[in-house]
């Protein structure tokens, strides 16, 4: 039991640190270790080489967990050959010395053994595994203690089984989905998968879906005025044997077969079309802005490389509720859509597409770029409302801002282990409940003489709880004194 | 009535239930001042010997008893109190339309009824009167705290906090705390009294309390945490992510786990005495020091 209670003292310790360091693939935050890296050089290499951004994937967290379950299991196999033993044996003869045992009695009685063959039948009828011999009664209660015992310790090996099932074969992965667009799950589609060392990248689930539409509600009053109160998803979905439609919430995922999409986030898509210098259209639907604060200002980026004479890119910035800072600067106040505005700059030239390097589709690559120039020779730039458009200078095209769509973010997740893990941690709380709630013993009546007993209890289990049950014994015993309590003292 | 209205009734009823508690406070401050000076006199005639200390012989049964009226006038202005506190949650519930905890400050406030609830029924029928001052004062720090620091006027709950698992793991979590808090306040208390290994007045009535109270809170907290993870599976698609408020919670059940163990080892009482107080200061901290300090998903629950 002491290398029980010093490996969990250091189970304990050890997952400090993941707390309050920034860890790899844990927080909410995935630049946090990053960021760390920038504040501390000095430092952060030395923690990463203890593993400190990986606690809980740390091989020295693994090495004490498992030699706590190995412990365990070693501790707990032989208790359950023991307590097959025991189960199948009767239970033990009185100690020779009663006298020693809790809550020893001596009753006087009329008929002893009567009172014998008394104490015998109410102990039964108490539920207790009775042996009657001559001269005594044996009877035990709660083996099942320990058997809640047994399930509790070996529910941790499942569970372990539980975890490891997702921590090799699952996956997660974030896409964001603008109203009207569909949604393919191939891994492609994803805006980031990581999958498990096992997980089958080819094998997602077969499944399509379209946002229908996305609303979201905000408080209008009060000091928590743009709070967000409810969102709504609502898709339409495709299967190879099936179709439907459903609403995603937060706490209310959409579920396919074990591959769950969570609501985690939304924001606006600005509809824009862009016509090039020869008024062909050039790009049109909407483009996803990622939202920058709580009243959702957004940027974004409209990149055009099919434009002729030449490609363009436009920079936005988008308020859902325009209004102007105490600064002068342009911002959004409040996050629902009472007063749109789409402010953008433009660029031409090459985009840097062609280089074959990856590029987000969030910001520009401003090297092969020049900035717009208006004909004040000022940087061109324009605040344009639903509906309006705008020409470019020098007759490289018009822009036009259709309207505003709203997109969704999700975040995907398929973990075969969670049901292991969940029979576990249910076997975990029931076998729990069941070891610590119910008291095993023993009672022992033995005779003394033609009229006098004894009664002698033992408590297997730290929890002194049957001082009902040794009242009520005594009283079958000796129902006189149940009757007129007085005559006892 | 209307929310508003009700919302002020519950932080009336708050300051009524701090004035009620500071009163029992007092109370049992006094009682125990008046058993100190009894027992002190008790021990005149054996110090002393002499007719005055005959005399004054007469003098400490009355002590005690005025000192075992005080403490029952204690009991009861506890027990208002507790009322009191009960009354301004189902209040504050009422007002918001909702479960009462959805910041910090009901949180505090709930927790402080469910202390004060879970010490008037563990006491029942054993000799504890000895930590029933530290719970109240506890109770009070708590709920001042909540209410100069953490008060926060009633509204809506943010949509990620909109579950019924959320109403079943809080409500666990805040069951097994105010366990928690009564087996940490028994266990300090049995082990001052039992310094230098003497078994001292009510020491062991304190750890039977104590090991009633984590044998019952222990598979509670067991429920919270489970709870939680099915709560975060629903709302985030991983059941346990090791984000800091699941890491503490996890610190704190093997704490316990640790102390349940090594209650059963020989020779490792007392020092099972300080796990179980180690595993409520891990409590402590993901309720206070987590949400101050530690940024991670939960940390929207509006400080
Ligand atoms: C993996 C971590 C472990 C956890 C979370 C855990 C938890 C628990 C709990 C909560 C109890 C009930 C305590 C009580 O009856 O008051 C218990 C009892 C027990 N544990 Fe563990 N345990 C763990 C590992 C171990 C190990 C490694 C051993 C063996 C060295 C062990 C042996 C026992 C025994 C023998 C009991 C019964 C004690 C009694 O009935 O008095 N456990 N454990």
């Amino acid at each position: 039991m002491r290398t029980a209670v010093v490996l969990l003292i250091l189970l304990a310790v050890a997952a400090v640190p993941g707390s309050l360091l920034p860890q790899r693939g844990v927080a909410s935050d995935p630049a946090a270790v990053p960021l760390f890296y920038r504040a501390n050089p000095d430092l952060a290499p030395w923690l990463d080489r203890l593993y400190l951004f990986d606690v809980y994937s740390a091989p020295w967290f693994a090495a004490i967990y498992l030699l706590l379950l190995v412990s365990m299991t070693g501790c707990v196999l032989p208790r359950c050959a023991r307590l097959w033993r025991e189960v199948t044996a009767p239970p033990p003869a009185a100690p020779r010395r009663l006298e020693r045992e809790t809550g020893h009695t001596s009753l006087t009685v009329p008929d002893a053994p009567a009172a014998l063959a008394a104490a015998a039948e109410h102990l039964r009828s108490r539920r207790f595994r009775v042996v009657r011999t001559d001269g005594e009664v044996r009877a035990e209660k709660g083996h099942v203690r320990e058997l809640g015992n047994l399930a509790f310790h070996l529910s941790l090996l499942v569970l372990l089984v539980g975890v490891a099932g997702g921590r090799l074969f699952g996956y997660e992965g974030r896409v964001a989905v603008v109203e009207g667009s569909t949604f393919t799950n191939i891994a492609s589609a994803y805006d980031a998968l990581t999958p498990a060392p096992l997980a089958d990248r080819d094998g997602l689930e077969p499944l399509e879906f379209t946002l229908r539409s996305f609303d979201a509600q905000f408080e209008t009053s009060g000091p928590r005025l743009g709070e967000p109160r409810a969102f709504t998803a609502a898709l339409d979905w495709v299967t190879p044997d099936d179709s439907g439609t459903a609403e995603v919430r937060p706490n209310q995922p959409f579920d396919v077969d074990g591959t769950k999409f969570f609501l985690t986030g939304h924001g606006y898509a600005p509809q824009v079309t862009v016509r090039d210098g020869r008024g062909d259209v050039a790009a049109s639907g909407p483009v996803i802005f990622l939202p920058q604060d709580q009243a959702f200002t957004s940027d974004g980026v409209v990149k055009v490389p099919d434009a002729r004479p030449t490609p363009l890119a436009l920079q936005g910035l988008f308020l859902p509720t325009a209004a102007r800072g105490a600064d002068g600067v342009d911002v959004s106040a409040y996050p629902g859509l009472v007063n749109p505005a789409l402010l953008l700059t433009a660029y031409s030239g090459d985009l840097g597409l062609d280089d074959g390097g990856a590029q987000s589709v969030y910001t520009l690559d401003l090297d092969g770029l020049v900035e717009v120039e208006g004909d004040d020779g000022e940087r061109w730039r324009v605040t344009l409302a639903p509906g309006e458009t705008v020409r470019l200078p020098d007759g490289l095209g018009t822009v036009t801002f259709d309207g505003v769509a709203r997109f969704a973010n999700f975040q995907v997740a398929r973990d075969p282990g969670k049901e292991i893990s969940l029979v576990a941690a249910l076997l975990l709380l029931a076998g729990l409940t069941v070891s610590l709630g119910v008291p095993r013993r023993r009672a022992w009546v033995r005779l003394l003489d033609d009229s006098t007993v004894e009664v002698g209890w033992r408590h297997l289990g730290r929890r002194r709880s049957a001082d009902t049950d040794a009242a009520a014994l005594s009283a079958a015993i000796q129902p006189v004194h149940h009757t007129h309590p007085e005559s006892t003292t | 009535m209307q929310a508003i209205e009700l919302a002020l009734w519950s932080d009336r009823l708050v300051l009524a239930s701090l004035a009620v508690l500071s009163a029992c406070l007092l109370t049992y401050a006094a009682s125990a001042a008046l058993a100190v000076r009894s027992t002190g006199r008790a021990q005149v005639p054996v110090l002393v010997g002499g007719p005055e200390a005959l005399l004054e012989g007469s003098a400490p049964p009355t002590a005690e008893a005025r000192a075992q009226l005080l403490r029952s006038a204690g009991t009861w202005l506890l027990a208002s109190g507790a009322v009191l506190l009960v009354a301004a949650v189902v209040a504050r519930g009422l007002a918001a339309g909702r479960v009462p905890w959805g910041n910090m400050y009901e949180f505090g406030l709930t927790a402080s009824a469910a202390v004060a609830v879970t010490f008037l029924g563990v006491r029942r029928g054993r000799q504890v009167d000895a930590v029933a001052p530290w719970v109240v004062a506890l109770v009070l720090v708590l709920l001042g705290v909540s209410v100069t620091s953490l008060y926060t006027p009633v509204d809506e709950l943010v949509p990620v906090l909109d579950s019924t698992w959320l109403v079943i793991h809080v409500a666990a979590a805040i069951v097994a705390g105010a366990l928690f808090t009564v087996g940490a306040l028994a266990v300090l208390g049995q082990m001052i009294l039992s310094r230098g290994g003497r078994e001292g007045r009510g020491s062991s009535e304190l750890g039977d309390l104590a090991h009633t109270v984590h044998l019952v809170a222990f598979p509670i907290w067991t429920f919270a945490v489970i709870a939680g993870a099915v709560w975060a599976e629903n709302a985030w698609g991983r059941y346990w992510g090791w984000d800091p408020k699941e890491t503490w919670a996890f610190i704190t059940w093997v704490l316990y786990a640790a102390h349940l163990h090594a209650l059963a080892t020989s020779g490792w009482r007392r020092r099972a005495g300080w796990l179980a107080v180690a595993g409520f200061a891990a409590f402590l901290f993901n309720f206070f020091g987590v949400n101050i300090w530690i940024p991670g998903l939960h940390s929207y629950a509006g400080v």
